[in-house]
């Protein structure tokens, strides 16, 4: 066998692509709701959220991972919230230093990675009994997967709710009157201010699960 | 290699820490001098936008003298600190309301509009978690709220944090701290409170608080009222 088929080999394409899907932490293990909530009202912040998560779960694992040999079993816990917590305290001064505006909008929910169970879990459940390989992929994934769902509920908040993708009028311009307006608002269509309140990121993530179990028929329990 | 013993547990923790400290102050002294920028050029641009002056954080910096005329250091008395040790913008407020009176300065900003005159003075205090702070524009008047910005380090997401949100900022526009214009004495000022369960629309010296973020809200009262009274004696010698 060639070296990159044991590093693609099926079994690790499965920790790669099953957080994606059949066992997104979001949607199906609902996990990492609160963030979920709090930062999708724009795509902006939701990519660099996702892109924050990314960063922290693949390093985490790849450390753990490292480390599982060595990490006293009593203060393993303590010892995975440093290491998180670093990462975190990383992503955060480096968002102050380069992307001030998104990290004031992240503001606190950067801080609340630390407390983000997907990677807890992850590192709990997996990094601590796999070779470090497998913890990358299995946290590339599993943060894929958060990625992917947070960016997708960003996307139609921010459509429906300001009409606007990573900040430009996609629909048109709006203005005081409909006559000055262009786009879809001079012919009198509005913004939904719904979307903008969090329930409706839990509406947009309720529909989501709703339409990926019709799809997907095993995840209907019986 | 018994990983269980506590000799073992207690060497590993102290070398962890050793060396997760050690990383974290690398990352956050090298990083220190493009956040401090940051930190200023928003400063000029939260100083700008309470005088209606709009710009992006990175432009601020260049167009800031050409509206903001005089940055002035005040004694408690009121008085002009005419060889300040620090110099007016970057007196850091957090550290100078916790020192003794008498020693304490403040700061406050002259910008000049169509040849108007409107201060600008910063204000700084406690929230919930954290600091809260801000910034009036203050008319020619010496009464009439003309501007204002909020901020916030970590006051609770779409509760307290809304201080910082437009619509809150806008109530501000047009209160008045005086009852009477030009009276500066105690039976005077009132300043401008939240009133929790929305004020009066002819209420000259209150604003609506925010749902759910009273402790927010109250503190933002008391913030207001300190500094505002702060700078009484310097209005009033003018």
């Amino acid at each position: 066998m060639s070296e990159e088929n044991q590093l693609f080999s099926p079994k690790n394409i499965k920790l790669l692509t099953d957080p994606l899907n059949d066992n997104n932490p979001v949607t199906v293990q609902v996990l990492g709701i609160c963030s979920a909530l709090a930062i999708t009202v724009q795509l902006k912040p939701a990519i660099v959220m996702a892109i924050a998560v990314v960063f922290v779960l693949v390093f985490s694992n790849l450390i753990v991972s490292l480390l599982r040999n060595l990490i006293p079993n009593r203060i393993r816990i303590i010892v995975q919230l440093v290491i998180v917590a670093s990462l975190v305290i990383i992503v955060d001064q480096v968002l102050k230093a380069y992307a001030f505006d998104v990290s004031k909008q992240l503001s606190v929910f950067v801080g609340l990675i630390i407390t983000n169970c997907i990677i807890m879990g992850r590192l709990e459940a997996f990094a601590l009994g796999n070779k470090p390989w497998a913890s990358i992929l299995d946290g590339f994934g599993n943060s894929a997967g958060y990625a992917a769902i947070l960016v997708i509920v960003a996307f139609f908040r921010e459509l429906l709710g300001s009409g606007k993708l990573m900040g430009y009028e996609v629909l048109g311009h709006k203005a005081k009157t409909i006559a000055e307006s262009t786009g879809l608002y001079s012919y009198g269509y509005e913004n939904n201010g719904f979307m903008l309140l969090s329930p409706m990121a839990l509406v947009v993530v309720g529909l989501i699960i709703w339409i990926q179990r019709s799809k997907n028929r095993k995840l209907i329990e019986a | 290699m018994n990983t269980n013993s506590n000799a073992y547990t207690l060497t590993f923790a102290v070398i962890m820490v050793t060396v997760v400290a050690g990383l974290l102050a690398f990352t956050a002294t090298s990083l220190k001098p493009l956040q401090d920028e940051n930190v200023r050029n928003e400063k000029m641009q939260s100083i700008l936008s309470t005088i209606g002056v709009d710009e992006s954080r990175e432009n601020a910096g260049n167009v800031y003298s050409d509206f903001i005329k005089q940055e002035l250091t005040l004694k408690s008395d009121g008085t002009i600190d005419e060889n300040p040790v620090v110099k007016a913008f970057n007196i850091n407020l957090k550290n100078e309301i916790k020192k003794d009176p008498d020693e304490q300065r403040y700061p406050i900003y002259l910008a000049e509009i169509d040849g108007k005159t409107t201060y600008v003075i910063p204000l700084h205090g406690n929230g919930l978690w954290d600091s809260i702070w801000g910034y009036f524009a203050i008319d020619a008047d010496e009464n009439t709220i003309v501007g204002c910005v909020f901020d916030h380090a970590a006051e609770t997401p779409g509760l307290g944090a809304e201080i910082r949100e437009s619509w809150f900022e806008e109530q501000y526009i047009g209160e008045q701290f005086l009852k009477t214009t030009g009276d500066f004495s105690d039976n005077s000022f009132v300043s401008v409170r939240t009133v929790k369960g929305g004020s009066k629309a002819d209420d000259k010296h209150g604003v609506d608080a925010i749902s759910g973020g009273t402790v927010t809200s109250d503190k933002l009262t008391i913030m207001v009222e300190e500094r505002l009274r702060r700078y009484l004696p310097y209005f009033e010698n003018n």
